[in-house]
């Protein structure tokens, strides 16, 4: 049986607002209170439910980020992770570099699956688990909704514009979550306990073999144009006169 | 020299009307050369639609059978192949895009930008991070390759211009078979698209059961509008996940939004705010979408919406 890995990234919590910096040099993020990516807990969940049917092994947690990322690994162990593992790195890492970091550590891990969001709720690329999926040559799953395992074929519905396509993917392979694939479970006080014993280990980007190369520049942070409130109408009759109004009944 | 491979979408019959917005984003980059990826099943209709398209100056049409199947896997490494020679590489910020793009960028070893909303220069882009709290510059090295997903709210389609000449190519590249297309389950009813109509009723939580949200395509219909939904209506299942909008959802920019029952969290927020006008139906005055509606109703809406319904019918009478 084999090891699933799931990814996962400390960002701000989804429910705190992150404002521009007046400078427009980056976001205002110190300070504010941080979380795993809420699909990244999803991810986990799914994976902590396969080892638990007996699917996989255990459960390696991994992510790419400074010492303050522990947090967000410990409340992952705390969640039933067996392992963690900490990448020392800038929090601002391309997902190219992080696809690469996750491809090397796969490959040592002889992960069965690879589990991790499909986006990031900070800077919304989504991109790390199909570029890893390439760069490992192996199948990959995206926008899961569900995740069947069975005889080393992964059977995943995926949440498409269209509607639910499902596809088969032959083991090892990269699966990115959805929203509603499950919802994670909280975590215990025995548990948080017991985490604080479990192994994690920190591994730098170089002994990975895998350089922080810089692609992009990313400057002139701006809020966006705010929409300003409009006019309160009374009843339905108002309504329609100011849709007819404004034309949008035309 | 500046040339654009544009990724087509379709669905095996039809070009999808993102590919139109993806020509009209590739323009604004001043190609030289402009192509169209047409990966395909036959797909001879696809490629003429495609060289339809005002600005192309070329289609690559792809006729396999391995193409039957959008599989980002299978897909990948023919665009791959294909971007060869080109400097960007642009795939609509859909479902499809957001799945292909990536790996198509790292196979060729390059980043990738994600929902642009601007081209500011041949290796500059504006786009949205945190749910569009912030928008940003990026940058590209213009030595590489830029690859690119297409924000769909942003643009629209190009219209039509003189047909574009029509290359089928043959691919040289090995294809993985781990990777295999089972089923696509799509209750498209007779309502417009949603990504695309120009109008449309989104319901909430507050419709309370699939039921009670019949009301949303009743209030639809009357407008003859697409259906959409907040993650809570999903989530409770009152509807299927392709209704969706917001951050996680589709981003959309109808000329009118009608958000019935819904409270206009920021992730809600974010895939509505440039549609033209937005209308606010909720019973609850401190509601967030008030902030941002245009027009705004404070009531009941099992009561204000059935009345709405007869109105407009009224009014067409």
């Amino acid at each position: 049986m084999q090891t699933i890995l799931v990814a996962i990234k400390r960002v701000v919590d989804f429910n705190v607002r992150v404002r521009v910096k007046p400078d427009g040099t980056g976001m205002a993020t110190e300070g504010l209170k941080t979380s795993i990516n809420p699909f990244d807990e999803i991810a986990l969940e799914a994976a902590l439910r396969l080892r638990e049917a007996g699917a996989f092994r255990d459960v390696v947690l991994v992510t790419l980020g400074g010492s303050d990322a522990a947090r967000e690994l410990r409340t992952g162990l705390a969640m039933g992770a067996d392992r963690a593992i900490r990448v020392d790195a800038a929090a601002t890492l391309e997902p190219l570099v992080v696809a690469h970091a996750l491809h090397v550590l796969a490959v040592r891990e002889q992960a069965g699956l690879v589990l991790l969001g499909k986006q990031a709720i900070d800077d919304d690329n989504g991109q790390t688990g199909q570029m890893l999926a390439a760069l490992w040559g192996r199948p990959q799953a995206t926008f899961a909704s569900q995740l069947a395992i069975a005889g080393g074929v992964a059977t995943v519905t995926r949440e498409v514009d269209a509607g639910l396509e499902t596809i088969e993917v032959d083991l090892p392979a990269v699966v990115t979550t959805d929203l509603r694939l499950n919802q994670p479970r909280y975590v215990k006080l025995p548990e948080i306990l017991k985490a604080k014993t479990k192994p994690l280990t920190v591994v730098s980007l170089a002994e990975l073999g895998v350089r922080a190369e810089r692609q992009f520049v990313v400057s002139d942070f701006t809020a966006p144009p705010q929409r300003s409130a409009g006019v309160r109408v009374k009843s339905v009759a108002e309504l329609v006169a100011a849709l007819e109004a404004r034309g949008v009944l035309a | 020299m500046t040339r654009v491979l544009v990724v087509a979408e379709h669905d095996g019959r039809r070009l999808d009307p993102a590919t139109a917005k993806c020509v009209r984003c590739a323009l604004d980059l001043a190609p030289q050369a402009l192509a169209v990826a047409v990966l395909a099943r036959g797909g001879d209709e696809i490629a003429a639609q495609a060289a339809a398209l005002a600005g192309v100056t070329g289609v690559l049409l792809v006729d396999a059978a391995h193409n039957a199947a959008p599989l980002a896997a299978v897909l990948a490494p023919q665009l791959a192949s294909l971007a060869e020679g080109f400097t960007h590489v642009l795939a609509p910020s859909s479902t499809f895009g957001k799945d292909v793009a990536p790996r198509v960028a790292a196979l060729l070893g390059v980043g990738q930008i994600s929902d642009v909303l601007a081209v500011l220069g041949p290796h500059r882009f504006k786009r949205h991070i945190y749910a569009g709290n912030a928008v940003v510059t990026v940058d590209a090295d213009p030595a590489r390759c830029t690859v690119a997903t297409v924000r769909l709210a942003s643009y629209s389609g190009v219209g039509a211009g003189p047909p574009a000449p029509i290359v089928r190519r043959t691919l040289e590249v090995a294809l993985p078979t781990h990777t295999r297309f089972v089923a696509l389950r799509s209750d498209k009813g007779s309502r417009p698209d949603l990504q695309t109509a120009g109008r449309v009723v989104a319901g909430g939580r507050a419709l309370g059961s699939a039921q009670g949200f019949e009301l949303i395509g009743a209030l639809a219909d009357a407008l003859g509008a697409a259906v959409g939904a907040s993650r809570a209506a999903v989530d409770s299942g009152f509807v299927a996940n392709d209704l969706q909008v917001g951050q996680t959802g589709k981003i959309i920019a109808p000329e009118l939004y009608v958000a019935v029952g819904i409270s206009g969290a920021i992730q809600h927020v974010t895939g509505i705010k440039d549609a033209r006008t937005i209308v606010a139906i909720n019973k609850d005055p401190e509601a967030p979408i008030f902030e941002l509606a245009d027009i705004g109703l404070v009531a009941d809406l099992f009561k204000a919406v059935p009345e709405l319904i007869e109105a407009l019918r009224a009014r067409v009478r």
